[in-house]
């Protein structure tokens, strides 16, 4: 990746996390700290490594993105809006009556979500199964699935991981948001998972880690995923959740609180002071 | 009566058959595939056969994926594996969206009747039916699999495919037109309705012949689509014969008695009873079990004789 395209997506996620605020505050719902840690991945993903298109949002061929870890759906509206799969006006009526945006992902109402998701530990397993369908009919597409890390506490994951491994999906490629904190606490305290990279090595699986707020480390791990030649790959990526707005960073109260004025004037001021 | 065919032998080769002619189909199992009897198809194409091991969630959120690429999954195991162990998937990513996957779930009722209560299915309709989207299609004889194997192939949308495990007569010959959602009459009556869905419509014909030589003439039909479920044929049988009884291998909660029950009781109200299970079985001889817990043609007859007397009051 270019030094320009790389301050291009520093740019695009700065302003990513400022509407991230805007809508979450003004919708009084909705998973800010997930979100904010998602934020490389989700923009490197569909600014520069997804062969999708808007236009044609079904395209055969076509590259799969899916947000297993739903609730950081925020993140990925914001960046389907600017792509131009539905207008960027839709965000505010996030969660609301009427919507196509749901309060996590819905692929029967918004174009461009290619699974419905949000029950934690399902979208690993259907995405194995597009890839399985993606190579049955000759095409060299890739399938990611972005896994939140309190998620792999769900034993479907590792039923999924198990088979992937069997059938040899390379071109499955699994992106873990490693920011430590889940609903009820950090997941030293909840149920640790270990040296999760060993786990899935050990699951047979080509393991990559990056810092998953350096979006030249995260685009170099995808691009050495891309490269792998029979075994599924995950990217174990580092991160910080609420990373961004320095009084969320690394708190799980902040996993899906609304944020009140005070808290709204300074995120912003914290997000406008950065570059 | 017509000779005996396992349901699960009849499915497995209408799978297989289905293969040949239809190459958009993919069969997806979780190591019971010499129970099942998918592995026929896997035989002939294991290109498109994908045995996951013991793990229905993951069989099941996977032939998601497969649908979403244009392909046609059949997901096979147990009926009560199926809907208690892979129920996240089959209604967060299957029944949400649609998903074109047929969900075929052997071993129904009581007709694992050796592994016991464990293995034995009376609770599947009613999971399934309580979702959105589902349709529930439920056969009697070997024709009538494979006559719905082929109607669910060509139908766009989630259907679960509840399957026997047991032999049972072959009642309906090649011209038997099969349409999803539609009932059939099998037998005219006047005097009490018999409403059957599976194997178990075989100990009603018996019971309608019990009835015969008591002098009750009982109308039977063939409710092989559970959900959505016929009402014109439901709401004109009760219209005629005045009381229905219903008759699964399948709890009385949330089954064919409780949809048919909801159809009459706001269009049509008729005084009912119910055959199925109100508790858990056990192991034993499938025919010593059906008797033990209520679904001999005996005990369907005098069903019929307690929603009569509840007529004439």
């Amino acid at each position: 990746m270019t030094e320009e395209k790389v301050l291009e997506l520093k740019e695009r996620t700065l302003k990513f996390r400022n509407d991230l605020v805007d809508i979450l505050h003004h919708i009084q719902t909705g998973h800010p700290g997930g979100s904010l840690s998602a934020a490389e991945i989700i923009t490197t993903l569909y600014f520069d490594k997804l062969n999708i298109d808007p236009e044609n949002p079904k395209a055969e061929g076509r590259d799969r993105f899916i947000l297993s870890k739903g609730h950081a759906c925020p993140m990925l509206y914001i960046n389907m809006a600017e792509r131009g799969f539905f207008p960027k006006e839709d965000l505010m009526t996030l969660r609301q009556t009427d919507s196509h945006l749901q309060g996590h992902p819905c692929a029967h109402k918004t174009p461009g979500v290619e699974l419905s998701a949000g029950p934690l530990g399902l979208g690993l397993g259907a995405g194995l199964g597009m890839a399985l369908g993606e190579r049955m009919k000759k095409s060299d597409a890739y399938t990611y699935v972005l896994l939140g890390d309190g998620e792999v506490q769900e034993g479907g994951i590792w039923e999924a991981a198990m088979a992937a491994s069997k059938y040899k999906t390379n071109r499955l490629i699994a992106i873990l948001d490693n920011n430590g904190v889940q609903l009820d606490g950090t997941l030293e305290e909840i149920m640790t998972i270990g040296d999760i990279g060993s786990k899935f090595e050990s699951f047979g699986w080509n393991v990559i880690r990056c810092d998953g707020h350096d979006i030249a480390s995260f685009s170099n791990a995808v691009d050495e995923a891309k490269m792998s030649e029979e075994r599924p790959s995950i990217i174990i990526a580092e991160t910080v959740k609420g990373k961004g707005v320095s009084f969320m960073e690394g708190k799980n109260i902040w996993h899906g609180k609304p944020i009140g004025p005070e808290e709204y004037k300074k995120a912003k001021m914290e997000l406008g002071g950065q570059n | 009566m017509g000779k005996m065919i396992a349901i699960r032998d009849a499915y497995g080769e209408a799978l297989q058959d289905l293969g040949r002619r239809n190459e958009k189909i993919v069969v997806l199992e979780a190591d019971v595939g010499g129970s099942t009897k998918s592995i026929l198809f896997g035989k002939e194409f294991p290109d498109r056969y994908f045995n996951v091991g013991i793990s229905e969630f993951n069989m099941v959120s996977m032939s998601t994926g497969f649908a979403t690429q244009g392909f046609t999954p059949f997901v096979n195991t147990f009926a009560v594996f199926m809907t208690t162990r892979g129920i996240d998937p089959i209604q967060t990513l299957i029944a949400y969206d649609s998903m074109n996957v047929k969900l075929c779930g052997t071993y129904a009722g009581l007709s694992d009747s050796y592994d016991g209560a464990s293995h034995q299915a009376i609770t599947d309709m009613a999971f399934i039916r309580s979702i959105p989207n589902m349709t529930i299609v439920s056969v009697s004889d070997a024709v009538e699999t494979k006559k719905a194997v082929e109607a669910i192939s060509e139908f766009d949308g989630p259907v679960y495919l509840r399957l026997s495990r047991a032999a049972a007569p072959v009642y309906f010959d090649e011209s038997y037109d099969f349409r999803i959602g539609q009932g059939v009459e099998v037998r005219d009556g006047e005097d009490v309705t018999l409403i059957a869905t599976g194997t178990i419509l075989h100990n009603t014909l018996k019971a309608a012949e019990l009835l015969k030589e008591e002098g009750i003439s009982a109308k039977v039909l063939n409710i092989h689509t559970v959900k959505p479920i016929d009402e014109k044929i439901l709401i004109d049988a009760a219209e005629q014969t005045g009381a229905v009884v219903t008759v699964e291998e399948h709890s009385i909660y949330g089954g064919l008695g409780s949809a048919v029950a909801e159809v009459l009781s706001a269009k049509c109200p008729t005084p009912m009873e119910f055959v199925g299970a109100t508790e858990f079985a056990e192991s034993g001889d499938y025919d010593e079990l059906l008797e033990k817990y209520g679904f001999s043609p005996e005990a369907i007859r005098d069903k019929a004789k307690e929603a009569i007397a509840k007529k004439k009051i």
